[in-house]
């Protein structure tokens, strides 16, 4: 991938090696392309690298209470190797955290990609009706903030202010237990289905235009149903927009922060560690223990970097698969 | 007609919504077997609809509604409280949702269009140049869309503090310049956008590299450039953490912060959940019709066709 904007640089001049291209004699200055790109790489280091860098040191020390001039002793700060991951590792609290993030993410994945797909392949059904409407509301979402989001979605749960509690306490059933036990990981996934659905179904979408329409015209005339030239042809067209929507949302779900904490005045089911990153904000800023935040980060951040590298590996295997 | 009709019955069997298209074959299809092809994906469509509209539409309602109506009256029925709401609202603390608004605003614009030019240099460079050292700075690029932006909030607030920097809005514009991911796309439509011919053509009339970026380049980059905006400038308005962590200041505060502390706040002072409503409501409009008004300008098959570059 990183090599085709070389091609032309690398083929031309073979192709036209009887005389030398006068391009190539051009006036260039070699510096040209640095500064073109420093202002990113500057900040990018000092904005990505460093904090990263900084993140992984002060996770590999800690502050130990060594003897010394008081009788308190003296706080130190100092290597120690990866005992803080260890000890992030065996903390029952940060694992169940870690537990109940896989399982919204179990949730909230599938069905923001399922829908987003189902949604952009109803748009390229040729005579369906009220397209921009139907387009323009499911993107709607994408222009509210996750923490407005979670505050609109906060009082549809509310028992108080609910009108789906409101019809069924009509009905004498109760009000739903939206943010109960049973229903707090559907309805917090809930947020984050409603927000990212609008902006994935339109890359699915604009994925799904770029096909030509030749493509599916003799599948059509073969008398394959609408659903048949869907799932066979479709589908497996836009496997590519998939796999990088499907990444994006898999980053995302481990980013999860300002949703529940949003919903965290509305019900005391969502404790202060109810996501890694709650637990991370906490230790690095509530409990003042920086240490055990860094190797958390760390294995967060890692987590994530894998977890889409395998994504894209497999993706790309079954691509390359396909293709021979 | 009654073939057309065992066709149809066997279509349902199978499953199948109705082709749609059967006006290309000759013979036609049966009004009826069309309308219902049309049918199903339409329905579906709007109930996808109805569900993304509902919450907005409420957070519209509620927002007229009084605090004491808003725990006492059905959700969906308008109330009498949106002129007095609105004046709370802009009146909260000395006119302080005024502020966070013109933070957000400030945030985003600043912050998307320093971006997208960083970008786009960048993307440029990367995609029109061979120099030593473009396949790393690529790769590092690369790694940096995988990295969650989120997980390096608490270092750089770290960070910038070491240097003084952390609390004042500096801090909450610096570290959102740099964006992989616009790197990322700037370098892909300048490699399908860009031709070489130009470039060289316009070296050979003695225009230097910063000229021919100038004035050749950025406009026929402007598609990319849009999209890399607005990407940002939604990402940095929707941005909650970040602002979060950074900011001491409530006068600093984007809206996101700003209605995130009205709504935690409020389990002591239910007035202020009117507040948060209704200031929920007044926030979704200006970027609503924002994203709206510029959705034709998206070159969103950046992002779909990228992963093919």
């Amino acid at each position: 991938m990183a090599d085709t904007a070389l091609r032309p640089e690398v083929t031309h001049p073979v192709a036209a090696s009887p005389a030398p291209r006068p391009a190539r004699r051009r006036r260039r200055s070699p510096i040209a392309p640095y500064l073109f790109v420093a202002p990113a790489v500057v900040l990018f280091v000092v904005f990505m690298l460093v904090p990263l860098g900084y993140t992984i040191w002060s996770s590999l020390r800690a502050y130990r209470i060594e003897e010394g001039a008081s009788v308190l002793g003296v706080r130190v700060d100092k290597f120690v190797g990866l005992d803080n991951y260890v000890a992030v590792l065996q903390d029952a609290e940060l694992l169940a955290s870690f537990g109940r993030l896989g399982l919204y993410g179990l949730i909230a994945v599938p069905l923001t990609l399922g829908l987003a797909l189902l949604f952009a392949l109803l748009l390229d059904v040729p005579a369906v009706r009220a397209k921009r409407f139907a387009r323009t509301a499911i993107f709607i979402p994408y222009a509210v903030p996750g923490i407005t989001a979670a505050l609109l979605w906060g009082f549809m749960y509310l028992p108080s202010t609910s009108p789906f509690s409101y019809v069924t306490n009509a009905l004498g059933w109760g009000p739903i237990p939206f943010l109960e036990a049973g229903g707090l990981f559907g309805s917090l996934a809930n947020i984050a289905i409603w927000g990212g659905v609008g902006f994935n179904m339109i890359i699915i979408y604009t994925s799904l235009r770029g096909i030509p329409a030749e493509i599916y015209e003799s599948a059509r005339l073969d008398g394959a149903s609408e659903l048949q030239v869907a799932l066979r042809i479709k589908v497996p067209l836009v496997v590519p927009a998939l796999v990088l929507t499907g990444v994006f949302a898999l980053i995302g779900t481990l980013q999860l922060y300002g949703e529940p904490n949003t919903l965290r005045p509305l019900t005391t089911e969502i404790t202060q560690s109810w996501a890694p990153l709650m637990t991370i904000y906490r230790d690095a800023f509530l409990t003042d223990d920086l240490p055990a935040a860094a190797a958390s980060s760390t294995i967060l951040a890692l987590g994530t970097v894998v977890l889409s590298a395998v994504v894209l590996a497999v993706a790309n295997r079954k691509r390359a698969e396909a293709a021979s | 007609m009654t073939a057309v009709e065992t066709r149809r019955a066997a279509d349902a069997r199978r499953g199948g919504a109705e082709p749609a298209r059967r006006t290309s074959r000759p013979g036609g299809a049966s009004p009826r077997a069309s309308r219902r092809g049309k049918v199903l994906p339409t329905v579906v469509l709007l109930i996808g609809a109805f569900y993304c509209l509902v919450p907005v539409g409420w957070v519209f309602i509620a927002s007229s509604k009084s605090p004491g109506e808003l725990f006492t009256s059905f959700s969906f029925a308008p109330g009498t409280g949106l002129a007095g709401n609105l004046g709370d609202l802009f009146a909260y603390e000395g006119g302080q949702y005024g502020l966070w608004a013109a933070n957000s605003l400030l945030y985003a614009g600043v912050g998307g269009v320093l971006s997208t030019f960083v970008s786009t240099m960048a993307g440029y460079a990367l995609a029109k140049y061979s120099f030593r050292g473009r396949d790393l700075i690529f790769f590092m690029i690369l790694a940096g869309v995988l990295i969650p932006g989120i997980t390096l909030a608490i270092p750089q607030y770290i960070l910038l503090s070491e240097i003084g920097l952390a609390g004042g809005p500096l801090s909450v514009l610096l570290p959102i310049i740099i964006s992989p991911f616009g790197i990322y796309l700037s370098r892909v439509f300048a490699q399908s956008a860009v031709p070489q011919e130009i470039l060289e053509a316009s070296r050979i009339d003695g225009a230097g590299e910063w000229r021919t970026f100038r004035h050749i380049v950025l406009p026929i980059m402007v598609p990319g450039m849009v999209t890399v905006f607005l990407l940002q400038f939604v990402g940095i308005w929707n941005n909650f953490l970040l602002p979060f962590v950074m900011l001491s200041d409530q006068a600093d505060y984007p809206l996101t912060v700003g209605l995130y502390t009205l709504l935690s706040k409020g389990s002591g002072a239910p007035a202020l959940y009117s507040l948060a409503i209704t200031g929920a409501a007044v926030s979704i409009i200006p970027l609503t019709l924002l994203v709206l008004f510029l959705q034709r300008f998206w070159r969103l098959d950046l992002i779909s066709g990228g992963l093919k570059g």
